[in-house]
C-alpha cells in the first residue's frame, strides 16, 4: 500500500481541523481504507480526545521520532473501526520537538500499511503549521464562513503554494443556511471568490458535532447527523468519487418551506 | 563620478548606487532617502553598490542594524575596495554570482518623472494574504490582488483581475501614478501622498482607474470612448 497523505490546516484556530481530521478519517475507515489519523499539533493535543483515545496513549509522536518506541507501538486502534488508526501528538513537548524532515521520514513508513494519512495541522503559520505540510500529498484547507478564516486560508494558500504543496482543496465548516439566506454570512460563492481553489466540501453547523465531539464519538459515526453526512461525502469525493453537494437545508420550520414552495411555484 | 544616490530596482529588490567619496556621508544620504520614502522601502530586499568606498565590518554591521530598524533589508553588498569585499564576506553580504545585472535604466534619456524609466514587473498568478510586491516601477498582474495581499509601486498598478488588496502607486511621491482594475475594490489605496478606501459598492463591478484629480483622489470608470 502507499498511503496518500493529506494535511488538514486553516491558519485561524477553531475553525475545525481536529473536528474535520477525525470525521474524515472514521469515514474513510467505514468505506474500508485503512487509515491513520496523526495528530501534529505536538503541546496541545486534542484529536485523541475528539476521537475518544485519550486512554489509550502510552506512546505519541515524540516518543517514535526520538527512537523511545517503535511506530507500531505508538499507534492506538480505533475502538469502533478496525481500519482506523491514531498516532497522537505529545502532550508534554513543543513544536520544536519535531523537524518537517522527521515527519516526512515518518509518514513515508506509515505510507507502507495505509491508504490513507490524515495529518491534523496546529493553527498558525510556524514551525507546527510547516512540519504538518512537509509531508502532505494533498491538502484540505479547512474554513468557515467568516472574514476573518477565509483570509488565513487564502494566506495559507499561498504558503502552500510557495511550497509546491498547493493550491489545495477546500472544506468549508460550520455553515448556516438560513444566515447565509438572510444575506448575514459568506455563502460558499462569495468564498470561493476569493479562494478560488476546488471545493470537496460544505459542512452545515450542526450540534450533533459538539455532543458527538465530547463523547469522543465522531459524527461521521452517526448516521441521522447532518454534520457526518457532510464528512461522509467529503470522505468519498477524496476517493475520487463524484459526489454532488447536497442543497443546505436551513431549519425554518414548516412555513419557511411552504414559503420556499409558494416561490418555487411562482417562478415555474 | 557622479555623486549622487541612485536606487533602482534589480532581480533580487533594490540597488542602491552610493557615490563612491565619503562613506559616512553616504549612508546618511542613503538612511535620508529611506526616511523619506519609508512606506516605499519597508520589507524590502537591499542591495548595497559602494564601489570603491572603504568600508570596515563594523561600518557594513552598523549600517545593516540601522536599515533593519527601519525594515530593510541588506542583503548584500558590492565594492571594489579589497576590504570592503573581505568585510561583506565576514558578515555574509557576499553576493552569489547569478544571472548578468538587466541594463542600466533608460532615465538618461528622460523617462516618466519619478519614475526610472519604464520598468515594469509582470505578476502571473493571483497575489493572496501575505504576498508583497515591491517595486520601484510599474507592476501589472493578470489575476487578483486578495484582501491582505499588498503592492507598493513607485509608477502604476493595472490589476487584470479583482483588486481587493492594499495598493501604492506613485510610492515615491508622484500624484501623477494611476491604479487600474477589473474591479477596483481595494483595501485602502494610496497615491503618492493620498489615501482612500473604497466605499462600499453594491452591484456588478466594473473596470475603474483611480488617480488624483484636482488633488482628490477619485476613481473613474474605464471607458473606451474619449480616450487618447
Amino acid at each position: 500500500m502507499t498511503a496518500i497523505a493529506a494535511t488538514l490546516t486553516s491558519g485561524k484556530g477553531g475553525v475545525g481541523k481536529t473536528t474535520a481530521t477525525a470525521n474524515i478519517g472514521v469515514a474513510l475507515a467505514a468505506l474500508g481504507l485503512r487509515t491513520v489519523c496523526l495528530d501534529a499539533d505536538i503541546g496541545l493535543r486534542n484529536l485523541d480526545v475528539v476521537m475518544g483515545l485519550e486512554n489509550r496513549i502510552v506512546y505519541d509522536l515524540v516518543d517514535v521520532i526520538e527512537g523511545r518506541c517503535k511506530l507500531r507501538q505508538a499507534l492506538i486502534k480505533d475502538k469502533r473501526l478496525n481500519d482506523l488508526y491514531l498516532l497522537p501528538a505529545a502532550q508534554t513537548r513543543d513544536k520544536t520537538a519535531v523537524s518537517p524532515q522527521d515527519m516526512i521520514r515518518l509518514v513515508d513508513e506509515l505510507r507502507t500499511e495505509f491508504d490513507w494519512v490524515l495529518i491534523d495541522s496546529p493553527a498558525g503559520i510556524e514551525r507546527g503549521f510547516r512540519n504538518a505540510i512537509a509531508p502532505a500529498d494533498i491538502v484540505l484547507i479547512v474554513t468557515n464562513p467568516e472574514v476573518s478564516a477565509v483570509r488565513d486560508a487564502d494566506r495559507i494558500i499561498g504558503l502552500i503554494e510557495a511550497e509546491e504543496k498547493g493550491p489545495g482543496k477546500l472544506i468549508v465548516n460550520r455553515m448556516k443556511a438560513d444566515m447565509v439566506r438572510r444575506g448575514e454570512m459568506l455563502g460558499t460563492d462569495d468564498i470561493l471568490e476569493v479562494l478560488a481553489i476546488e471545493l470537496v466540501g460544505i459542512v452545515p453547523e450542526d450540534e450533533t458535532i459538539v455532543v458527538a465531539s465530547n463523547q469522543g464519538s465522531p459524527a461521521a459515526l452517526d448516521g441521522r447527523s447532518r454534520a457526518g453526512r457532510a464528512f461522509r461525502q467529503i470522505a468519498q469525493r477524496l476517493t475520487g468519487e463524484q459526489v454532488p453537494f447536497d442543497e443546505l437545508e436551513a431549519k425554518d420550520g414548516f412555513f419557511g418551506r411552504l414559503s420556499r414552495l409558494v416561490k418555487s411555484g411562482g417562478e415555474a | 563620478m557622479d555623486s549622487t544616490l541612485e536606487i533602482k530596482g534589480i532581480a533580487d529588490g533594490l540597488l542602491a548606487v552610493l557615490p563612491a567619496d565619503d562613506w559616512s556621508a553616504s549612508v546618511e544620504a542613503l538612511l535620508d532617502a529611506i526616511d523619506r520614502r519609508a512606506d516605499f522601502f519597508r520589507g524590502a530586499q537591499l542591495t548595497l553598490q559602494v564601489g570603491e568606498a572603504e568600508a570596515r565590518a563594523g561600518d557594513l554591521g552598523r549600517l545593516r542594524d540601522a536599515l533593519a530598524a527601519r525594515e530593510v533589508h541588506l542583503r548584500a553588498v558590492r565594492g571594489d575596495h579589497p576590504a570592503t569585499q573581505e568585510a561583506a564576506a565576514n558578515l555574509g553580504l557576499l553576493e552569489q554570482p547569478r544571472t548578468p545585472e538587466p541594463p542600466p535604466d533608460v532615465d538618461a534619456e528622460g523617462g516618466a518623472p519619478g519614475v526610472e524609466g519604464e520598468d515594469s514587473l509582470f505578476v502571473q498568478r493571483t497575489l493572496r494574504s501575505g504576498h508583497k510586491v515591491h517595486y520601484p516601477g510599474h507592476v501589472v498582474v493578470l489575476g487578483d490582488v486578495n484582501p491582505g495581499a499588498e503592492i507598493v509601486a513607485a509608477g502604476n498598478v493595472i490589476v487584470w483581475g479583482r483588486l481587493r488588496g492594499t495598493v501604492h502607486a506613485g510610492a515615491g511621491g508622484e500624484d501623477t501614478a494611476v491604479v487600474c482594475a477589473l474591479d477596483l475594490a481595494p483595501t485602502q489605496l494610496r497615491i503618492g501622498a493620498h489615501i482612500a478606501v473604497s466605499p462600499d459598492r453594491r452591484g456588478k463591478p466594473r473596470p475603474e482607474t483611480a488617480l488624483i484629480r484636482d488633488g482628490q483622489l477619485v476613481a473613474e470608470p474605464w471607458s473606451i470612448e474619449g480616450r487618447r
